[in-house]
């Protein structure tokens, strides 16, 4: 694949002068190419003014909107809550929102594609396959309860204790960071990746849910949970504190069933059977 | 059970990072090191392992085919590649032992609710001196090998 | 990924067995293999790649057990490995077939050769 590096008309650090004592610059690196092989690719340089708490992704909506407005990026909440902006940068796989220039420490910020999803344009990449895998672990509450036939409203009781076990694996928001860091999935098309198996534990560990041994069987395959070794990485980026590792490893523990955390299933509730 | 598949080959493999990615320790932590090590160690000990059973089978050709073995094995060059086989075999034993107990959640912590700064609790010093463990005591027993064999007795 | 259970299970094995030998082998194998390394202390390290005193060695039961269980667990565990590395790399139906085959031959072959050794020398009389 050749890379060609390209500047921008001003993106030269020396010509530009500070006119601000709080606005410096830094040079933005932006990956530039399609899905098709043979247009090749190239990086585009832009000189971003910065100040101090301006994130990667207010640097690139100035490049797109100065500079070059044909930059392909996607984003959408800007507060780390939609996980859309997720791309690599600098090396490691973040959320452009969410990072600081600042705490990047570098005058060159490189911006490429997320690694293992296909490329679409630019910095966008298709999720597909990653949404399919997430599917296929049945990311729902499996339970015969509560009956739409029943004629009494219902719940399931569930203590805060038993939200404890799986509630940080639900805060997870899809960005696809793990699945990037991952080294199995760098080779493995079939392996689901750090993002559905956590959500195979996080339904696993609710106690609302009935179906553990079909989702135990789901993933006890030799492209499944067994092909992570623990390398850590889907847990070192990822910006909500999800910890897929964790997850992954506690899944893994009641396969092997030696895992010393019982499941029980929610009792059912009724509203009658309220004061009694 | 329907499987999902996308539209696209699901053996899509644009954008991949392919063996860059299992090749890449750095970035990401010591249990990515850890990981990188332990692929690495362990096909050089299968290598090993492999050549170490041709190597005794000369036994069988006798006292002669035996010496004419060592003649070859018993040199300068030998002995480094003897230790670097101790420190390898030291270094995966001992991670292997931390990869049981931390993949079956053992030494991980426990889940809870997270807040900013959003640190992962299984990336913690309880698992990760294992891995420290491991690299210390796989220098140790190169430096005690090395004693021996370029020592004398 | 499996299609349904029945295809999870149509493997030669389930993938949850087939790790579960590979850690006890993998701690098995520490074991035996400290003390096969053990015995090469007890005199002085040349003197124990004689070959008379190489051939005592096999020609004692206990230590040619030792030996055929640290071959075993071994080829079992490392080839197990290499499978696991082979089967991340490419994921077509033929390759899946042939790192399994692979593996398994290449872990007769080595057992066989080895416990060749090992009876040949324990059968010799010096």
């Amino acid at each position: 694949m050749k890379t060609k590096f390209l500047l921008t008309k001003n993106a030269s650090e020396k010509n530009l002068p500070r006119t601000n004592k709080d606005t410096a610059h830094i040079v933005l690196k932006v990956y530039r190419g399609g899905s098709n092989k043979k247009s090749g690719s190239l990086y585009s340089s832009f000189l971003v003014p910065i100040r101090r708490w301006t994130t990667v992704l207010d640097a690139l909506i100035y490049a797109k909107e100065h500079l070059d407005s044909s930059i392909a990026i996607r984003y959408s909440c800007r507060m780390a809550s939609c996980g859309s902006c997720g791309m690599k940068i600098n090396g490691i796989p973040r959320l452009a929102c969410y990072t600081k220039i600042s705490e990047l420490g570098t005058h060159t910020i490189t911006c490429e594609p997320l690694p293992n999803f296909p490329l679409i344009r630019d910095l966008v990449t298709d999720f597909q396959q990653f949404f399919n895998h997430h599917r296929n672990m049945r990311p729902f509450i499996q339970n015969p309860y509560p009956d739409p036939n029943m004629e009494e409203l219902s719940e399931l009781k569930q203590t805060p204790e038993e939200v404890d076990k799986f509630l940080q694996f639900s805060y997870c928001i899809k960005c696809g960071l793990c699945y990037s860091a991952c080294p199995t999935v760098a080779t493995d098309t079939k392996f689901p990746g750090p993002q559905a198996l956590s959500q195979a534990y996080r339904y696993f560990a609710d106690n609302r849910d009935d179906a553990g041994k079909k989702r135990l069987n789901i993933i006890d395959d030799r492209h499944g949970i067994w092909r992570c070794h623990f390398a850590g990485s889907c847990s070192t980026v990822c910006p909500k504190g999800v910890d897929p590792a964790l997850g992954i490893q506690l899944l893994r523990s009641h396969l092997m069933t030696i895992s010393k955390n019982p499941r029980r299933l929610a009792e059912l509730r009724k509203i009658s059977d309220e004061g009694s | 059970m329907k499987v999902f598949r996308d539209t696209q080959n699901s053996q899509d493999r644009t954008n991949r990072e392919g063996l860059k990615g299992w090749l890449n320790p750095t970035h990401y932590g010591w249990e990515r090191l850890s990981y990188w090590l332990m692929r690495l160690t362990g096909l050089f000990l299968l290598v090993y392992f492999v050549g170490h059973v041709y190597e005794t089978s000369n036994l069988v050709g006798g006292v002669n085919a035996w010496n004419s073995m060592l003649e070859l094995t018993q040199t300068t060059w030998g002995h480094i590649f003897l230790i670097l086989v101790i420190g390898t075999s030291t270094f995966h034993s001992i991670n292997g032992i931390r990869l049981i107990f931390a993949e079956t959640a053992r030494g991980l912590g426990k889940p809870g609710r997270p807040d900013y700064p959003y640190e992962a609790v299984s990336l913690n010093n309880i698992q990760r001196s294992g891995i420290w463990v491991a690299l210390i005591l796989a220098a140790a027993a190169m430096l005690y090998g090395s004693s021996i064999l370029f020592g004398g007795e | 990924m499996a299609r349904n259970i029945q295809d999870a299970k149509r493997g030669f094995m389930r993938e949850s067995t087939v790790m579960k030998i590979h850690y006890i082998t993998g701690l098995a194998a520490l074991f035996t293999v400290a003390v096969h390394i053990m015995m090469r202390l007890i005199m002085p390290f040349s003197m124990s790649l004689e070959y008379e005193n190489v051939v005592a060695n096999y020609q004692n039961v206990l230590y040619a057990l030792l030996l055929e269980s640290i071959l075993v667990l071994i080829s079992i565990h490392g080839f197990n490995g290499l499978r696991v590395m082979l089967l991340e790399l490419r994921q077509d139906a033929m390759w899946e077939k042939f790192v399994f085959l692979f593996t398994l031959a290449a872990m007769l072959v080595v057992i066989g050769y080895g416990t060749r050794t090992i009876i040949i020398v324990n059968g010799l009389n010096l």
